[in-house]
């Protein structure tokens, strides 16, 4: 299968190979849901948007009903609905904070439900892709609309006055011709019998009568908990006469167990059982690898049972992947021209007659995700029942793969969504999920499984490694005519679909086909690349290496030619306008072009605005560098300064950080701050030591001292974030991921201005070491 | 018979006294608080006080705390308010949240032994916790905040 040819075929798959091909309609009649009950809205009219999205074509769309998303007690609570997953972004406040700003409730007054995975219900629940508020704002302004609007007129009836004379302000309803006040409890049985007002008649609040939007004074609906240990995370969970199960798998990718002897572990106190997992042969998207599960009354007599199996392994067809290898082929197919994805003018012609040409090979390992909590997850099957309680980025695709796996009704499983403890992608795969459902359906009783951070790193889905390499041909008066990138990795459709050597057009649109420079001659290619491992989603994904070596070659660009960085990106992006790269069927992150363009005069502002901000060209002390990326991804823009500090011995620390986003409408300035200094934080662990090996088949780091992430004493000590006020009705973009991707290559530009070390292979490490 | 005091209540333990502090809590005690990072005392997820001493209860036996005093986040201040606690939700400190009952019981320690660390002791101090959504920054904030009156 040749997903490059047939982009098409991962339309939907985005995040999961789950085209629908049924009409909505058809799926509620299936589970007996009645048509009036769920608002049909699938794809949102152009009529009742200032913008269009790609919600819609997301695995079940949307849904915009007050009804599925909204309740009012009595007493006066509302309580609405978070369908999407909470890892950190906020969005567990934020998209309920939407509704309640358009229905005029008050926030003290709001409690916030989460969602069990049911996409039928509640439309697409996948959160990834940094969609959350860029699908969601205008949906839940129209459930929140929509609310108000029954409450309004419910109180125009009690009244008898016309619904124009009334208007819901703070969580009440007035009639200020005769100062009457109805509070929204009050109302709550009789809003509940009005009908729901359609999408396109609605009238939606003006932007300047925001209480909440935009505002960023509301703390997340969490914080409490967390800062009391009462937030329920996956791990959390327990239930009356549950196990604990922790699993040997296969140490090697598409590996299988060939014998195992259980005697020493079930000599262990506590352990009370030893028992085989079903695996799935690889690739098999996010099934089981399968192994050998210790049962015990806990956590810690499961691991050291664990510790004392005995475990024969066939390592099978990846026994010998060796990243030292790999990495050589990487490299050798980067030299070599590949297939075709983005052609303008003639490169090739243009690298050889170009007066001089600047090479750059860039490479970046294969990372892992280590979130703070690893995989865990409950499950309770009974009999063609299952319920499950996980933290998973995908509760809808963890209930079809929990009923697949199980092989009952989707309908009798049940996902209950806990807190996630950190997703990054990772829990975007719902193995860990299976793995609890199966053991369950075995032991007839509830199980946790959990995973160690050993198993996090040795079984996870790690980011894809590669080799970018771009040749820049400059003309006699230093000007860019020519540029080639070949981008070899493998990719993440290889976990879905055995064979696969080129990367998906989600891929190649993270920066490598969409690169936004105004040059005359450009060819962009993908040599083949298999993979040798399961290969997943990470925050920002193939941006990563995309942004390193684009933003990289810039600063080489610029030292090659002795001009400033900031002059020579700005010189690159050239004049404002709106990028149309020559590709067929370009990604733009599920989003169409027209709301969502390639606009170079955003991405020329977010480099000027934090160069400005940022103080670009301030004089720094010796030992001391500044250098600057900018990279548009999740169609946002982001562009980063960072200053560095290298003592005579190498060690490199961050004395500040400088970032501009442009995520168009936004929601909550302050967790959009709090993401993007994680993002720093989250670069710089990458850029520093991010790197998983294999060797012989099997990861080679084992924990937190192997695989290091930046901790407090290393971490930059101010970072500033700027966030560009949009202008009215710029549709909200990405912001979960895109702060990732500029900070790398911002780090290595300021490195090379501080030493004159171009470095182009990550992670540091010791490279800076004498 | 092992007796230990969590959060001011007498606990027993009669299983295996080599059963890590940590698995003890959360899954023989219920105090689930107190989280797993990786057993391995290198990410601070873990961290509860034992007798005023911040302690990684991912590799401190059971057996090791009998009979002394063990506080976890759920045992820090009844209503929550303790000056680190009320620092962190000023700061708007936590992200994922997963890491920071380690740090706000890290924090507290380091305020018991060190009323008025300065930034570079805060940084040192907080160092063996990993926050991995990267709220470094905010935490260091926030624990300045709560030493100097939040």
């Amino acid at each position: 299968m040749n997903f490059i040819d047939n982009p098409r075929k991962l339309r939907g798959f985005e995040k999961h190979i789950r085209v629908e091909k049924v009409s909505r309609r058809s799926i509620l009649k299936g589970l007996g849901v009645t048509g009036g009950f769920v608002l049909a809205a699938p794809v949102m009219s152009r009529q009742a948007l200032a913008y269009e999205t790609g919600a819609g074509q997301m695995p079940h769309g949307v849904v915009v009903d007050p009804r599925v998303f909204v309740s009012v007690a009595p007493d006066g609570i509302v309580t609405i609905i978070g369908h999407r997953s909470e890892m950190g972004t906020g969005v567990r406040t934020s998209l309920p904070l939407i509704v309640a700003e358009e229905m005029e409730a008050d926030w003290s007054r709001v409690k916030v439900q989460q969602a069990h995975g049911d996409e039928v219900r509640f439309g697409n629940q996948d959160t990834d892709g940094s969609r959350s508020t860029r699908h969601y704002l205008m949906p839940m302004r129209q459930i929140g609309a929509s609310a108000r609007t029954m409450l309004e007129q419910a109180a125009a009836k009690r009244w008898g006055v016309p619904a124009t004379e009334v208007k819901a302000v703070n969580h009440e309803v007035v009639h200020s011709a005769s100062g009457r006040k109805l509070g929204f409890g009050e109302l709550a049985a009789d809003a509940a019998k009005e009908s729901v007002p359609s999408i396109e008649g609605l009238k939606l609040k003006n932007p300047k009568d925001f209480r909440y939007l935009g505002k960023g004074q509301v703390g997340i609906v969490d914080l409490h908990d967390i800062t009391t240990g009462k937030a329920r995370y996956g791990a959390d969970v327990r239930l009356p006469g549950m196990k604990y199960a922790v699993i040997a798998r296969p140490p090697v990718t598409g590996g299988k167990l060939v014998s195992f002897d259980p005697e020493a572990a079930l000599k262990i106190p506590g352990v009370e059982k030893v028992m085989q997992v079903r695996g799935w042969p690889w690739p098999s998207k996010f099934q089981p690898l399968g192994g050998v599960a210790v049962i015990a009354r806990n956590t810690g007599a499961a691991i050291k049972g664990r510790d004392a199996l005995k475990l024969v392994w066939d390592d099978g067809p990846n026994g010998k992947y060796d990243s030292v290898a790999y990495r050589k082929e990487l490299e050798e197919a980067s030299r070599k021209p590949g297939l075709v994805l983005r052609k303008e003018g003639d490169a090739d012609a243009a690298l050889k007659g170009a007066d001089k040409v600047i090479v750059g090979e860039y490479y970046v390992p294969h990372l892992a995700h280590v979130a703070m909590e690893p995989p865990v997850a409950v499950a309770n099957v009974k009999g063609d029942t299952a319920e499950i309680w996980a933290p998973v980025q995908s509760p809808g695709g963890t209930r079809e793969d929990v009923a697949k796996t199980l092989e009952i009704p989707e309908g009798n499983v049940t996902v209950n969504v806990t807190l996630l403890g950190g997703g990054f992608g990772r829990k975007s795969k719902c193995d860990f999920a299976l793995e609890a459902a199966l053991l369950s359906k075995e032991l007839g009783a509830p199980v946790k499984v959990q995973w160690t951070r050993e198993d996090d790193l040795h079984n996870g889905f790690v980011h894809t490694v590669s080799v970018e390499r771009i040749e820049a041909g400059l003309d006699k008066s230093g000007k860019v005519i020519a540029w080639r990138h070949r981008s070899v990795a493998p990719s993440i459709a290889s976990t879905f679909a055995a064979g696969t050597v080129h990367q998906a057009p989600f891929e190649i649109g993270m920066g490598l086909v969409d690169m936004p420079f105004e040059i005359a001659n450009i060819s962009c290619e993908n040599p083949e690349a298999a993979a040798h491992t399961r290969i997943g989603w990470f925050r920002s994904v193939s941006n990563i290496p995309r942004a390193f070596a684009v933003q990289s070659m810039v600063g080489e660009i610029a030292q090659a030619t002795g001009r400033d960085q900031k002059d020579m990106l700005l010189e690159l992006i050239g004049s404002p306008r709106i990028v149309k790269p020559n590709v067929k069927d370009l990604w733009n992150y599920g989003e169409p072009q027209e709301s969502y363009p390639i606009d170079t005069a955003r991405l020329r502002k977010v480099v000027e605005l934090v160069a400005e901000k940022g103080e670009w060209g301030r004089k720094v002390p010796k030992g001391h560098g500044l250098g600057i990326a900018v990279h548009r991804s999740f169609v946002s823009y982001i562009a980063t300064v960072v200053e560095v500090a290298i003592d005579d011995k190498g060690k490199l620390t961050v004395p500040r950080v400088d970032t501009a986003i442009d995520c168009g409408t936004y929601v909550n300035p302050e967790r959009i701050a709090s993401q993007i200094e994680g993002a720093a934080i989250m670069g710089l662990s990458l850029a520093k030591y991010g790197e998983i090996t294999f060797k012989d088949g099997k990861v080679q780091q084992k924990n937190f001292d192997d695989f290091q992430v930046v901790r407090m004493d290393d971490s930059p000590v101010v970072t500033n974030v700027y966030i560009v006020p949009p202008a009215s009705d710029t549709p909200p973009s990405g912001v979960g991921e895109p702060g990732v991707p500029p900070f790398a290559p911002a780090l290595i530009n300021a490195i090379f201005a501080a030493t004159g070390k171009r470095i182009r292979s990550l992670p540091i490490g010791k490279q800076l070491e004498a | 018979m092992i007796k230990v005091k969590i959060n001011g209540q007498e606990q027993s333990w009669d299983g295996d006294p080599d059963l890590p502090l940590l698995w003890f809590l959360r899954d023989e005690a219920g105090l689930t608080g107190t989280k797993y990072g990786c057993g391995q005392a290198l990410c601070g997820a873990c961290t509860v006080i034992v007798d005023k001493q911040a302690v990684r209860a991912c590799i401190t036996s059971i057996n090791d705390v009998a009979g002394r005093e063990v506080t976890t986040i759920e045992g820090l201040h009844p209503n929550g308010d303790h000056p680190v606690q009320k620092a962190w939700r000023q700061v708007n400190v936590p992200q994922c949240g997963f890491c920071q009952a380690g740090q706000i019981m890290q924090a507290a320690a380091l305020l018991m032994d060190n009323p008025k660390p300065s930034h570079d002791q805060i940084r040192e101090a907080m160092s063996g916790n990993i926050c991995r959504c990267g709220c470094y920054q905010r935490i260091e904030n926030a624990v300045h905040l709560a030493s100097t009156g939040v």
